[in-house]
C-alpha cells in the first residue's frame, strides 16, 4: 500500500520536473542568462493600502550616482556598478557583477509620483512611493 | 591557486534542506571575486542586506565559512525576509587563517587572507 503510495509520489514529482524541462526548453538558455547576468539588481516590491516600497539589491555601488525616476506609475533606475579592479593581482574568480544596469517597474496606478523617497543601506535601495489618498481603503461606519 | 574550489557538498546540501526548510528561509550563494597577489588573497562577497552585525565569518581547519543573514525591512512581510546566505571555501595550506581582515561596506564582505610569511616573497636588498 505504502509501496503505490510512494510510487504515485515519485511519478508525480517525476512529471513536475519533465514540465519545468520543457519550461526550459521553451525559453532556452536566454531566461537562465537574463537570471544571471541581466537581473541585476535583484527587485522585492512590498506594497501596503499607504504606499509601495522597491527594494533593490545592490550592493557595492556608488548610491549617490543613480539615476531613480518615476513618470505617472513608472520607475526607473540606472546606474552602474565599477568591476573591482587590482593591480599586480591575479584574478582567480569572477562572478560578482559589474557595468551599467537598467530596471524598470511598473507600480500600481494609485501611486503619487511627487511622493518618493529613497535610501541605500548595507547594499540595498530602498524607493518608498506614496499611494493616493482615494486609493486607500476607507471604512464606512454605520449609524 | 589559493582559495580554492568550494568545499565540497555545500551545494547539495543547500540543496537538500531547501526542500524540506520551509519556504520562508532562503539560503543563497553570494557571488564572489577573488584576487591573489604575491601576500595574500582577497575575496569580495555580495551579500546585500547583511549588516555587520548579522554576518559570521568562521574558520575551521582548513574551512573559511561565510554566514548573513538579511535584515528584515522594517515591519512589512518582505521577501527579503529570512534569506541568508551561506559559502564555502577551502583555504590552501600556504594561507594563514589566523591573521584573516574582514570589513563590509554596502553589502560587500572584503576578506583579506594574508600568506604565511615562509610563502611570500623576500625581496633580497644588495649591500
Amino acid at each position: 500500500m505504502f509501496g503505490t503510495l510512494r510510487g504515485f509520489e515519485v511519478s508525480l514529482f517525476d512529471e513536475f520536473r519533465r514540465l519545468q524541462r520543457e519550461v526550459d526548453d521553451v525559453f532556452g538558455r536566454d531566461v537562465h542568462h537574463s537570471f544571471t547576468r541581466g537581473a541585476f539588481p535583484a527587485i522585492d516590491v512590498v506594497s501596503n493600502p499607504q504606499q509601495v516600497d522597491v527594494y533593490l539589491t545592490a550592493p557595492g555601488i556608488d548610491a549617490k550616482a543613480l539615476d531613480i525616476s518615476i513618470q505617472q506609475n513608472v520607475l526607473s533606475v540606472t546606474g552602474r556598478r565599477e568591476a573591482q579592479v587590482e593591480d599586480k593581482a591575479s584574478l582567480h574568480r569572477q562572478e560578482r557583477f559589474s557595468g551599467e544596469f537598467r530596471r524598470v517597474i511598473t507600480l500600481p496606478e494609485d501611486v503619487d509620483p511627487s511622493h518618493v523617497s529613497a535610501s541605500y543601506v548595507d547594499g540595498v535601495v530602498r524607493i518608498s512611493v506614496q499611494r493616493r489618498e482615494a486609493a486607500k481603503p476607507r471604512q464606512i461606519e454605520i449609524h | 591557486m589559493s582559495i580554492s574550489a568550494e568545499v565540497a557538498g555545500n551545494l547539495t546540501s543547500a540543496g537538500v534542506n531547501g526542500q524540506h526548510a520551509p519556504l520562508a528561509q532562503t539560503v543563497l550563494r553570494p557571488a564572489v571575486d577573488i584576487f591573489e597577489d604575491a601576500e595574500g588573497v582577497t575575496l569580495y562577497a555580495d551579500i546585500p542586506g547583511v549588516s555587520k552585525e548579522r554576518l559570521n565569518v568562521h574558520v575551521d581547519g582548513k574551512t573559511l565559512l561565510l554566514e548573513g543573514t538579511v535584515q528584515p525591512a522594517n515591519g512589512s512581510q518582505a521577501d527579503g525576509n529570512g534569506t541568508r546566505y551561506r559559502r564555502s571555501f577551502a583555504l590552501s595550506r600556504e594561507l594563514d587563517p589566523e591573521r584573516i581582515e574582514a570589513k563590509v561596506k554596502d553589502g560587500v564582505l572584503t576578506l583579506r587572507v594574508p600568506k604565511r610569511a615562509e610563502n611570500r616573497p623576500r625581496k633580497i636588498e644588495i649591500q
